[in-house]
């Protein structure tokens, strides 16, 4: 890929004009061992990325670290991919910290976020409910994909949907997370939800 | 489990060479003890993009740099990459890489577009040539 470059210097502003490379982030959620980072690796262009995040004393990471004890150096693991859309404006996904108390990295990950797909098992169903809770709670647009594992009992969407007493409108997407249309379909759901999701805010705010 | 010893351990594969050895410098090494970006104060976002400076691309003056920030100039050579890709690239914490970055801003090595805020994130036209994008994969 060519990086293109604006040639005026206003260049580290905040705006977002045509000549600007825009990069948009999606968080991948879930309990441990959902499928995240096979999500992740099905749909991106690049070979999953891992990061290391260093947390240290010095805390300098999110305001709310209520509860988080951060006395002692952790290293978090993220995972990431990459989709270019075209020169100029690419996708991110990042799988994000499995265990709950990684929970205050979510919010320098969700900041700015596009969405977010929470995916689901129905065989522990309870494991995602923390992180529809958390995109619930931040209004940041999440759609449910249930990883469809074979062997397990196969449910309608609306099942999981009232099962996890989603608001309504919350999309729910049966997907296989190793196959990369699947995971394609996702992600259009996602992006196609939050536009409408945003609309709909704007429309609010006028009226 | 064996008792480790600075002598060298007879059992083959009981070693550990390169990477797996860990670390031989504690990360926050590479940026002078420094958590937190220079005086700018920026907090880069994972995906924000770094450009190296084409005005300064020519300047061969790296005297002011360490290896860790050349590395990172010359990942950004290849393309404009991405925080968490430059993390990954250099195999270094976002937090280490974070500093680097702070000193190659200030020293106008790179330019660093931030991701736009979300009040004003999915513009329609945007969002749409995402899905028509990702239909196409």
């Amino acid at each position: 890929m060519v990086s293109e470059h604006s040639e005026h210097s206003g260049h580290s502003e905040s705006t977002a004009d045509d000549t600007s490379a825009m990069a948009l982030k999606i968080l991948v959620a879930g309990g441990f061992g959902v499928g995240k980072t096979t999500l992740v690796g099905a749909v991106s262009e690049i070979r999953p990325l891992r990061t290391e995040e260093m947390l240290s004393e010095a805390g300098q990471l999110v305001d709310d670290t209520d509860g988080v004890d951060q006395k002692v150096t952790t290293t978090v693991a993220m995972d990431f991919g990459r989709i270019t859309i075209r020169s100029g404006l690419s996708l991110y996904l990042f799988g994000t910290p499995g265990q709950d108390r990684f929970w205050f990295l979510w919010d320098e990950l969700s900041q700015g976020a596009l969405g977010a797909v929470v995916l689901a098992d129905t065989r522990r169903l309870e494991d995602c409910f923390p992180a529809v809770d958390y995109f619930e709670h931040r209004h940041i647009p999440f759609v449910v994909a249930v990883n469809c594992f074979t062997g397990a009992r196969s449910y309608g969407s609306h099942d999981v949907c009232r099962a996890l007493d989603l608001d309504q409108g919350t999309p729910v997407v049966l997907c296989d997370a190793r196959d990369r249309d699947s995971g394609k379909e996702v992600l259009i759901r996602l992006v196609e939800y939050a536009g409408r999701m945003h609309t709909a805010r704007l429309l609010d705010s006028v009226g | 489990m064996t008792e480790y010893t600075t002598g060298a351990p007879e059992e083959p594969g009981s070693q550990w060479y390169d990477s797996e050895a860990g670390p031989l410098v504690r990360p926050y090494a590479m940026t002078g003890g420094r958590t937190e970006a220079g005086p700018t104060g920026v907090k880069l976002d994972l995906i924000a993009l770094v450009t190296l400076d084409p005005g300064a691309a020519g300047t061969d003056d790296d005297t002011a740099l360490g290896p860790e920030h050349r590395e990172l100039v010359e990942l950004c050579r290849l393309e404009t990459q991405s925080v968490a890709e430059l993390a990954a690239g250099a195999d270094l914490p976002v937090g280490v890489v974070r500093v680097l970055l702070g000193d190659l801003l200030e020293l106008g090595r790179v330019t660093v577009s931030r991701p736009v805020p979300p009040a004003q994130l999915p513009d329609e036209r945007i969002l749409r040539e995402v899905i028509e994008g990702l239909r196409a994969l």
